[in-house]
């Protein structure tokens, strides 16, 4: 009999006021029993929508059977057949959008917790499964992968499991890509990245970081080196900035910048080497998910006070709901239809050496209005006339997206890029030279973990076709 | 990991190292730069390369000791290895077609720019080289540069050694007396390339500098590194990871690049001093 339940089980979270002072993971997962009792409450439907609405095709309803079944570690491998990293999934996808809007239980009231069952189950296996994942005999072919984040991972992961030899290439100290540098502690822990990696390893891929290709190695060489395809899942690149004055003034930073100083280097962690700002009034500028880990980073390190200024409404920001539920429980103040036009800075005109000259004081606003949809429907911003304003900020972290690196598309000949530099491929990910494919950030320009994954997915599968035939 | 194979100590202030790093000895070109750590804690530092044994697969670098990293590093002895060693980095200095250069180092940037006069050399142009420091005992790579120059100029501050006053003293004698180069390439502290810039403006020779901002991941992806340049009147926003490190030194905001430099000041400070009370703190220890 289905829990016919209207209401998800709720996710036990960490308390908000106590939370924003730790990096301590915000979400806690769900216990054995909650997890059976939102796994009741789905109706196992035969048409499966929930899994056209996933980017990498889980088998959503026959993992949920499992669960209810009690066989969890059966419901890992429904999952694992599907998706390299379930544990991460679980964690970072906008189930809202993807999955769980197709759920029939959303018509009349809440759909079911997809997102929060995988996380269970991936979460279960990590800490009952030592089962060797299963992968194909090797069958001595090479393959390069340009990138450990979420395409390049799922990528190598699939074709290990066919028995593909597969050469992970990281231009950093540390495999993970976005999942270590950009998403936080509290959001995605590193120990959970780390051991994802690890399984990776355990089916054989081998990982070499500190390689950066393009400069210490170029895809040409790659195939020299005996590799008969290569996946590029480079990323997304270098920081927008707004073109706005005063973006150059200390304690402006990019939010790649931010998370990476307080991610990556750890720059969290009291006594480490990796100098951050701290403390005072925050600005964070842009309304993606990225922006609301810069946000809540900045928070967790001891800012007084944080903003989110977007310039459009609640209603078009694009960041994941739960991320804007937990900023909001945590006291981060939005600040919608506000657009910054200058950031302002310490300048004692009397003093050139002054210590504080050249740091962030405030920053300049303007209200918007929506005005007319533009090409991709979304209402356009306009501003307000006459609305200026100031906000009292020290430290401005812009978060409005990036461009693709140039570092490959500049050494590998004949490899076609779009006019803003994202790699062009065809609907199988294959790129404008022979055997060469691409896909996440580095195709599409910043997106999520999940698209990312569904990439790496769909190249893996034409590679694999590529060197069979 | 990444051995030291070699360590010589310049000055008290500098030091020498060639690490083991095949891959990036296959391709390290003057001008480029790596970036390291010292061990799995630790932050990553830009450091422009120094020079290269592509047969020996070892990487030169010379850096003064200035934060807690470099100081961690300048402890460090040969055959013990860095955790982190990425590159080349950075688009290398352009040498093509060049006939007469004048090259200016200011301090530890000599340890940059003598690769450069040595591929100059090597190609067979006439190479003239200005090299300041602020007094004798922090003199570098002398014997190296007078055997990578045709002319050398060695110039102290204090005038403790060579000739007293700054690189651009001799710089704009040279001017003054009617001599010119294909191009003027200057390596230095910021203040030093500024002025060697502004000496240069007036005669219209090009003017190339090497920036060496606050890096994080020095890939192309954090941003940290990034330099304002005014090209044809617009203000253009430049990455010195990937569009550098040399630049048009006629386009450089340097004042705005002086400012972003010194914005960890206080926490590099008080990192270097609280390394240095380990230091000191672990040698009393020992003795």
């Amino acid at each position: 009999m289905a829990n016919m339940s209207p209401k998800k089980n709720p996710m036990p979270t960490l308390d908000p006021i106590e939370r924003g002072k730790v990096f301590s993971e915000v979400a806690l997962g769900y216990t054995e029993e909650q997890a059976l009792d939102e796994a009741a409450r789905c109706l196992g439907c035969k048409t499966m929508p929930c899994v056209g609405g996933c980017p990498v095709k889980i088998h959503i309803p026959e993992f949920i059977e499992k669960i209810r079944e009690l066989d969890f570690e059966g419901a890992y491998k429904i999952i694992s057949e599907s998706s390299s990293l379930p544990a991460v999934c679980g964690r970072v996808c906008p189930q809202e959008t993807q999955c769980e809007s197709k759920c029939v239980r959303g018509i009349k009231g809440e759909p079911v917790g997809i997102g929060r069952l995988e996380r269970f189950v991936a979460d279960w296996h990590n800490s009952h499964s030592t089962e060797a994942p299963i992968t194909a005999p090797k069958n001595g072919r090479k393959v390069a992968v340009v990138g450990s984040g979420p395409s390049g991972l799922t990528c190598a992961g699939d074709l290990a499991r066919l028995g593909y030899s597969v050469t992970v290439f990281e231009a950093l100290h540390t495999a993970g890509g976005v999942l270590v540098y950009g998403i936080p502690e509290f959001r995605l822990p590193k120990s959970i990245v780390a051991k994802e990696v690890e399984s990776l390893k355990a089916m054989g891929v081998e990982i070499l970081t500190n390689v950066i290709i393009g400069k210490t190695l170029t895809i040409d060489e790659l195939f020299e080196m005996g590799y008969e395809a290569v996946f590029i899942g480079s990323g997304a690149g270098l920081p927008n900035f707004m073109g706005i004055p005063g973006e150059s003034l200390k304690g402006v930073y990019s939010a790649n910048e931010f998370l990476t100083r307080a991610n990556l280097m750890k720059a969290y962690r009291e006594g480490s080497d990796t100098p951050i700002m701290k403390g005072g009034k925050v600005a964070v500028v842009g309304g993606g998910n990225v922006a609301m880990d810069a946000a809540r980073t900045a928070l967790r390190l001891g800012a007084e006070k944080v903003y989110i200024v977007y310039r459009r409404s609640m209603e078009e920001l694009p960041a994941r709901r739960e991320e804007v539920e937990h900023a909001e429980e945590e006291g981060i103040e939005f600040k919608l239809l506000c657009n910054p036009t200058e950031i302002l800075g310490y300048n004692n005109t009397d003093d050139s050496r002054d210590p504080r000259n050249g740091f962030v004081t405030g920053m300049k606003c303007i209200r918007m209005e929506l005005g007319e949809p533009d090409e991709r429907g979304r209402r356009r911003p306009v501003e307000v006339k006459g609305s200026e304003h100031e906000i009292d900020v020290d430290t401005v972290i812009i978060s409005i997206g990036t461009s693709p690196n140039p570092l490959i598309k500049d050494t590998t000949e004949g490899l076609e890029v779009n006019r803003w530099g994202g790699i062009i491929i065809s609907e199988d990910a294959l790129t404008s030279r022979k055997g060469v494919y691409a896909g996440g950030d580095a195709v599409t320009g910043a997106a999520t973990v999940i698209s990312a994954m569904g990439a790496g997915k769909v190249a893996a599968e034409s590679i694999h076709k590529y060197l069979a035939n | 990991m990444y051995e030291i194979v070699y360590k010589r100590v310049l000055n008290p202030y500098v030091t020498l190292m060639d690490i083991a790093a095949p891959l990036v000895a296959r391709k390290a070109e003057p001008g480029q730069f790596i970036i390291l750590r010292t061990d799995s804690e630790g932050e990553r530092i830009p450091l422009t390369v120094a020079g290269y044994d592509r047969d020996a697969g070892t990487v030169r670098i010379i850096f003064q000791t200035v934060g807690a990293t470099t100081k961690k590093l300048a402890e460090m002895n040969e055959g013990d290895s860095l955790s982190d060693f990425a590159g080349p980095l950075g688009v290398p200095t352009h040498t093509d077609g060049l006939k007469k250069v004048c090259i200016v180092g200011g301090g530890v940037g000599c340890a940059i720019a003598l690769p450069i006069a040595e591929k100059l050399k090597r190609l067979g142009c006439s190479v003239t080289s200005i090299i300041g420091f602020r007094l004798k005992d922090l003199v570098i790579l002398e014997d190296e540069f007078r055997a990578a120059s045709d002319e050398l100029i060695v110039m102290t501050d204090d005038g403790s050694y060579g000739r007293e006053g700054n690189v651009c003293l001799p710089l704009g004698e040279m001017f003054a007396s009617g001599r010119s180069f294909d191009k003027v390439i200057t390596i230095g502290p910021l203040v030093m390339m500024k002025f060697v810039t502004e000496a240069t403006r007036p005669t219209g020779i090009p003017c190339d500098v090497s920036m060496n901002p606050i890096m994080i991941d020095g890939t192309g992806m954090c941003g940290g590194c990034r330099l304002t340049l005014n090209i044809d009147g617009k203000r253009v926003t430049r990455f010195a990871c990937v569009d550098g490190p040399d630049f048009n030194g006629y386009e450089v905001d340097f004042d705005e690049a002086i400012s972003r430099g010194n914005m960890y000041r206080d926490f590099e400070r008080h990192a270097y001093e609280s390394a240095c009370n380990l230091f000191k703190k672990g040698a009393e220890n020992n003795g």
